[in-house]
């Protein structure tokens, strides 16, 4: 089986200091990868430079295209790059606002990525973005409202939806749950479960909250001043963490 | 008349805003930019139309000016006669006789003929503005054509208003390339885009040029299930009887009471004289 | 099915001043297919950690952990992912879900994660649930308000849902009355006449005695510094 992406080697510098260095992994279809560390760690970072919006000192970011099979996407010209970000790829951020057109109603943030890609039928628009609503467990009765009536929770759920609509086959998560309400990360969390595993997505999330990679990745990578300390199954690296800094970022959670 | 240049310019800004409007008219639809002049009038008077008419005129031009289809408003009057002292150019109210017509937010009746050309000014050059804010991210839409967005607002406007209620500044495609925003015309006029005339656009506070060269391929975006119609109200010109052109509406007393008028006063006022008569015909010529 | 050779497993704790405690060396276990294993031994000498190692959940240091073929030990996550979702079964003492799955949910998941249809999945996961007495009123509900013998009979019908070749059982009768006992039982035995290779903990000695072809005293596996 062909790995949908292969992280290569990826180095990113600030100058003299290191954003993240020699970070190399396989993602396969329909795995889901978390990435956790604590604020500076570099996952951000990294999360930024696999998607595009930073652009790598070294290493490869190579996806499995539908067209052409495995392609480097940090050397792709700009513009695949960016259809690849409205089809194939999404990217979730952690404020709802970064993500979302907040001055458009919830049915054209969620037609936007269809009409980007061609989708010219206002009919079939406007279908799929009731459907979409009814996934992501909002009212069709909200279609026409904007973002900026909906509660936190309820953007990101927008947010979720304006992303899936196209079908894409890479998800990238920065903080999905940050910011929100614990009931409301716990619907949130259920939802992205459920959604990962119908659509087959594939998705890294990074996360501070170890407590949502448990429920959502298959896999963890923990990353530490800018490298990765430890990488592994998830609850194995939760349960019996190898690493100096995996121990302590474990021991450090609260029990409830 | 000795004290400014031929049409207030000089010569170097004439220069530079030709070369402008020459790359304008090699990629129809893209925004050139330019290093607009301040000019003896505010921002929103038609600083870009009058630039580029500056830049387009010679001595030997008719000149007309007209202000949403009038000829007889207060900016058309006054532009046409800043130019009557600048340039000292003959100027003139009748479409077919003009040369260079400066016009703000209407496209002439009169079908435009291949030595004529069409100056537009412009408030806001950049169609995906009211959406995207950015002005770096806004070029790179236009330089990779992902113009998804544009429908984005066709889309809101059907799911408020049931119908595509953009009435002015209708986005169009531009020779299977640009979205341009063909200035505040009423969507009526889209269809008229496509003419034997060059059509310029000069945008003065924003600082771009762009064009249409005669004969280019312009499309109105629409939807396959919503697709585009030039509306106009639904009357006949109550001088003129004409049922063919874009209609303004006046109220005509207290009583609610209006009569609907050809906006284009010149295809109007020669309807007349050939003998066309409308509805409120006595006393609207009273 | 499973089997075991020279296992290891020493828990380092670096933020102890690196303090290495070794809790088992040498560890060799078959279990065949039919088969059912009980791990004895006194409370803390090793058991759920053996069987944690198994399951992946703790790495083992050094040795081979076959299961099914693979190398539990060395797997990429994907493989061991794909061995859980298909091969080996685990019940373990504690159910622990997402909040907000209903219970028919929780117990159909393992199905639907190998792409059985949601009907035959829902279908499969009623006939455990009523099989184990839970109230057909709560199955729409989360199983996180429930009493500790009601999750325990979830996890249980949770862990039979999918015919696993190969199942780890920790404490699979506890806290639960005679007749439910009896029922996880004969769900034991049927695994068993279907093949199943089974390694349990027993508290339940006359469980253990029914159900369990063998038993291995863990303590065997206590390194020298334990003995």
């Amino acid at each position: 089986m062909t790995p949908l992406l292969q992280v290569k080697g990826i180095e990113k510098r600030y100058g003299a200091r290191i954003g993240c260095r020699d970070v190399s992994f396989d993602l396969y279809p329909g795995e889901v990868m978390g990435i956790v560390g604590e604020s500076g760690s570099g996952k951000s970072t990294l999360l930024n430079c696999l998607v595009g919006h930073l652009e790598p000192d070294a290493g490869q970011v190579i996806f499995d295209t539908r067209a052409d099979g495995p392609v480097d996407t940090v050397t792709m010209s700009e513009p695949d790059r960016r259809m690849l970000g409205r089809t194939d790829w999404a990217f979730v951020h952690q404020h709802a606002r970064d993500g979302l057109r907040m001055s458009v109603s919830a049915g054209g943030n969620i037609g936007e990525r269809l009409m980007a890609v061609g989708s010219r039928h206002y009919g079939q628009i406007r279908g799929q973005a009731l459907d979409w609503l009814g996934r992501v467990e909002i009212a069709e009765s909200r279609v026409d409202d904007r973002p900026s009536a909906f509660s936190g929770g309820m953007q990101q759920r927008l947010q979720i939806a304006r992303n899936l609509v196209t079908g894409p086959r890479l998800v990238f998560m920065d903080e999905p749950t940050g910011g929100l309400d614990v009931s409301v990360q716990a619907r949130l969390l259920d939802l992205l479960r459920g959604l990962v595993r119908e659509m087959g997505l594939s998705a890294i999330i990074v996360t501070h909250d170890l407590a949502v990679v448990r429920l959502l990745a298959d896999r963890l990578m923990v990353m530490k001043d800018g490298e990765v300390v430890e990488a592994g199954l998830t609850d194995q690296v939760l349960d019996d963490p190898q690493h100096a800094y995996t121990q302590l970022l474990v021991s450090s959670v609260l029990q409830v | 008349m000795n004290e400014y240049n031929f049409a207030y310019l000089d010569e170097q800004t004439k220069r530079m805003i030709r070369r402008a409007i020459l790359k304008a008219l090699a990629v129809p639809g893209y925004q050139v930019p330019f290093a607009s002049r301040e000019m003896p009038m505010p921002y929103g008077w038609g600083t870009g139309g009058v630039q580029v008419s500056a830049a387009t005129l010679t001595p030997d031009d008719v000149f007309k000016v007209i202000d949403q289809g009038a000829d007889d408003t207060t900016n058309a009057v006054s532009i046409r006669k800043f130019f009557e002292k600048t340039a000292g150019v003959a100027t003139t109210e009748e479409t077919g006789k003009a040369t260079i017509i400066q016009t703000r937010h209407r496209i002439p009746e009169a079908r435009l003929r291949a030595d004529q050309i069409l100056v537009y000014q412009v408030p806001i050059p950049e169609p995906l503005r009211f959406l995207e804010p950015r002005e770096t991210e806004t070029r790179k839409m236009h330089s990779l054509q992902e113009y998804g967005l544009m429908h984005v607002k066709l889309y809101e406007d059907i799911s408020q208003h049931g119908a595509i209620s953009t009435a002015y500044a209708y986005p169009v495609r531009v020779a299977d390339r640009y979205v341009m925003d063909p200035s505040p015309i009423p969507k009526f006029d889209n269809p008229k885009l496509e003419m034997d005339a060059i059509q310029l656009f000069g945008a003065g506070r924003e600082q771009r040029i762009y064009a249409l060269p005669p004969h280019t391929r312009v499309v109105s975006l629409d939807f396959e299930d919503y697709p585009f119609e030039a509306s106009k109200a639904d009357h006949a010109c109550n001088l003129c009887g004409a049922e063919d052109s874009y209609l303004d509406e006046v109220i005509t007393d207290d009583a609610g009471n209006r009569m609907f008028v050809c906006s284009d006063t010149d295809y109007c006022r020669s309807r007349r004289e050939a003998g066309h008569q409308g509805r409120l015909a006595q006393e609207g010529t009273a | 099915m499973i089997e075991l050779t020279d296992v290891s497993k020493s828990f380092i704790l670096h933020n102890q001043g690196g303090a290495v405690i070794p809790v088992m060396a040498g560890a060799s276990l078959r279990v065949g297919a039919g088969e059912c294993v009980a791990l004895t031994g006194a409370s803390g000498a090793g058991k759920s950690t053996l069987m944690r190692v198994i399951y992946g959940n703790y790495l083992a240091a050094s040795g081979q952990v076959r299961v099914g073929g693979l190398d539990v030990a060395r797997g990429q996550p994907r493989e061991i992912l794909q061995l859980r979702r298909e091969t080996l079964g685990y019940v373990s003492q504690f159910l622990r879900v997402v909040p907000r799955v209903p219970t028919l949910d929780v117990v159909a998941e393992p199905l639907l994660a190998l792409g059985v249809d949601r009907q035959a999945a829902r279908s499969r996961a009623s006939a455990l649930l009523r099989r184990l007495n839970i109230p057909e009123n709560l199955w729409g509900l989360s199983p996180t308000t429930f009493s500790g013998g009601e999750q325990q009979r979830v996890n249980i019908a949770r862990g039979f849902a999918h015919d696993y070749p190969a199942l780890l059982l920790d404490e699979p009768t506890a806290s639960l009355d005679a007749e439910n006992r009896e029922t996880v039982l004969s769900l034991i035995d049927e695994a068993k006449a279907r093949g199943a290779a089974i390694v349990g903990i027993f508290h339940d000695a006359e469980a253990r005695d029914r159900v369990c072809d063998r038993a291995v005293d863990v303590s065997r596996f206590a390194p020298e510094r334990m003995k």
